[in-house]
């Protein structure tokens, strides 16, 4: 402790008090219930070890009724956690490709126009996303407004509700503002002297926008990436409302057995789910570091 | 804005409001009816008023959010003070890294993993129910609080620590400087993380629904019940109210914003002057 006698007076005193409380906070209400996962996941009813709940995941199976009618055995857990990811990475693609565009042209707009755009953009987000959800599920319905405003202009109904479709739109409306507005805090900063001096040097536009504009936002598209694709991918609700409960994700799957009262398959499913998003995010972060940052 | 922009501006609020314009629209209908409007009629909203369990979980979601807040700023301020003082760099990084993860880890897992300690202790005290409205609140300030953390941190790097050692040299004891020093140079990043906090707890509903038991019902968990069964435009007059409440602080907030633009701007304008 001898570093400590040459440090400034106030450096000392009173310096752990502060952080005391939240410490002991941290520990025992985010990192203690962690563990609990991790225990619940390896754990039966009576807490003897077991990996019966890890096991389950990979190989319960269960028959899923083909457009044919025929019967097909599938891993019930692998197809919900399959389809999950597919959603959600499709949901997230959409939002980049609408979100890109749009944050790119906030960005350019004038200072003033610029604040009320993102207060424009936030205000959906203000809605709770239990009303926003269900607000497409009025709009989409085989009657509902949408169909009604298609026969007006002579196309006929289309069924959405209950199709994946649905679900895509429901995630793309509740996460669109996530990805848009990190894209738009990376650009509204870049230097625009980068930009003329691309255009000098004989850039045409597209030129501009792929070697200077999208390097340059792409820490703000990662984040948008995760701040999307982690809620869709573990969300329930939207698919049990769009999907009329026929498109199972993973988020339902726990949200089940946490009524059912299965809390250690639940915690297994949650456990499994924390280890795979870990992965992809440090993935995405190698990937981010390996080419954003470390290039040339 | 060029033509091409203001034409996809527009689409991309037609997608963002379309929505919400038929929430208010529908709310005002007459008869039961989500895609046809047949008349005018505030029945819904009568409706809503005499719905005493809705109101009971307003209430409810508003003292809920109030006490997060006050906890969480507290807290979460006392520790961005001590985070910023910590001299050792792995500590530092730890705190960092545990205060990331209830921004970082999906809502289901911070509610589910909540809940199992909640129902392990309560085991433990054998109770019959292990959940109620302090396991909520205890939720609640533990998702705010990284939030409030994050909005301190950074004006307390900002600022210049010089101010706090003059004040120590000049007689103040550390609380008294803090008071008269620190807080005052850190109050707007108090004050965006308390907002945030308020509003992230009025909002919340994954954690919430983990982590709450029976006797005390929020917002959201009352709209999650209410959506299970066939809605009534009710719903959508809640919806509409709701909407006109966080539009009219969200305009407050721009408000009070550009004025202290406006002040800042007018006192770099009288500085220049000046020399």
């Amino acid at each position: 402790m001898s570093m400590q006698k040459t440090e400034p007076k106030q450096r000392r005193g009173g310096l752990n008090v502060a952080l005391m409380p939240y410490s002991v906070w941290s520990l025992v209400f985010i990192l203690v219930p962690l563990v609990f996962v991790a225990y619940y996941a390896f754990t039966d009813e009576s807490f003897r070890f077991t990996t019966e709940h890890i096991t389950r995941f990979f190989t319960a199976t269960s028959h899923l009724k083909e457009d044919d009618g025929t019967l097909r055995e599938v891993h019930t857990y692998l197809v919900i956690f399959m389809r999950s990811l597919k959603l959600a990475a499709i949901s997230t693609v959409v939002c980049l490709i609408m979100g890109y565009p749009m944050a790119y042209i906030m960005a350019r707009a004038k200072v003033r126009t610029q604040k009320t755009l993102v207060t424009l953009i936030m205000i959906p987000m203000w809605m709770n996303f239990l009303i926003r959800t269900y607000a497409w599920m009025t709009i989409l319905q085989d009657t509902g407004i949408f169909n009604s405003l298609l026969s007006l202009v002579g196309l006929g109904p289309v069924h959405i509700i209950g199709t994946e479709t649905a679900v895509i739109i429901g995630m793309v409306y509740d996460y669109f503002p996530y990805m848009i507005l990190p894209i738009y805090s990376i650009m509204a900063k870049m230097d625009l002297k980068l930009l003329e001096a691309a255009r000098d040097l004989g850039c045409n536009a597209f030129g501009v926008l792929r070697r200077v504009i999208f390097p340059l936002s792409l820490p703000g598209v990662i984040s948008g990436i995760t701040m999307v694709l982690i809620p869709s991918v573990s969300t329930f609700y939207i698919s049990q409302k769009l999907g009329n409960g026929k498109f199972f994700l993973i988020g339902d799957a726990i949200e089940g057995q946490y009524v059912a009262n299965n809390l250690h398959f639940a915690a297994a499913i949650a456990f499994i789910l924390m280890v795979i998003l870990l992965l992809c995010m440090a993935l995405l972060k190698y990937v981010t570091a390996k080419f954003v940052y470390g290039g040339e | 804005m060029k033509r091409s922009s203001k034409i996809y501006t527009a689409i991309i609020f037609v997608f963002l409001f379309a929505p919400i314009a038929i929430l208010l629209l529908f709310s005002f209908n007459e008869a039961k009816s989500l895609s046809v409007f047949s008349g005018f009629s505030l029945d819904w909203y009568r409706e809503l008023i005499s719905d005493r369990s809705t109101l009971e979980s307003v209430k409810n979601t508003l003292i809920l959010a109030a006490a997060s807040t006050v906890i969480s700023t507290v807290m979460g301020t006392a520790a961005a003070l001590g985070m910023y003082r910590l001299r050792r760099e792995w500590y530092k990084a730890l705190m960092n890294t545990v205060t990331n993860i209830p921004m970082v880890n999906p809502d289901i897992i911070t509610g589910i993993s909540m809940m199992l300690v909640f129902v392990f202790v309560g085991r433990l005290f054998s109770a019959s129910t292990s959940l109620n409205f302090w396991t909520m609140l205890i939720a609640h300030v533990t998702f705010c609080l990284p939030y409030v953390i994050f909005q301190v941190l950074p004006k307390l790097q900002q600022m210049d620590g010089n101010l706090l050692e003059a004040a120590q040299d000049l007689g103040c004891t550390p609380f008294r400087a803090f008071f008269k020093v620190t807080l005052p140079e850190i109050l707007p990043g108090v004050i965006t993380g308390a907002i945030m906090a308020f509003t992230l707890s009025l909002d919340d509903f994954v954690i919430s629904y983990f982590t709450s038991g029976n006797d005390f019902q929020t917002l959201p968990i009352r709209i999650y019940g209410m959506t299970k069964k066939t809605v009534t435009p009710k719903m959508y007059a809640l919806a509409t109210i709701i909407f006109f409440v966080t539009l009219a602080l969200l305009l407050l907030n721009n408000v009070v914003d550009n004025e202290e633009g406006r002040k800042l701007r007018d006192r770099k304008k009288q500085k220049r002057q000046a020399a």
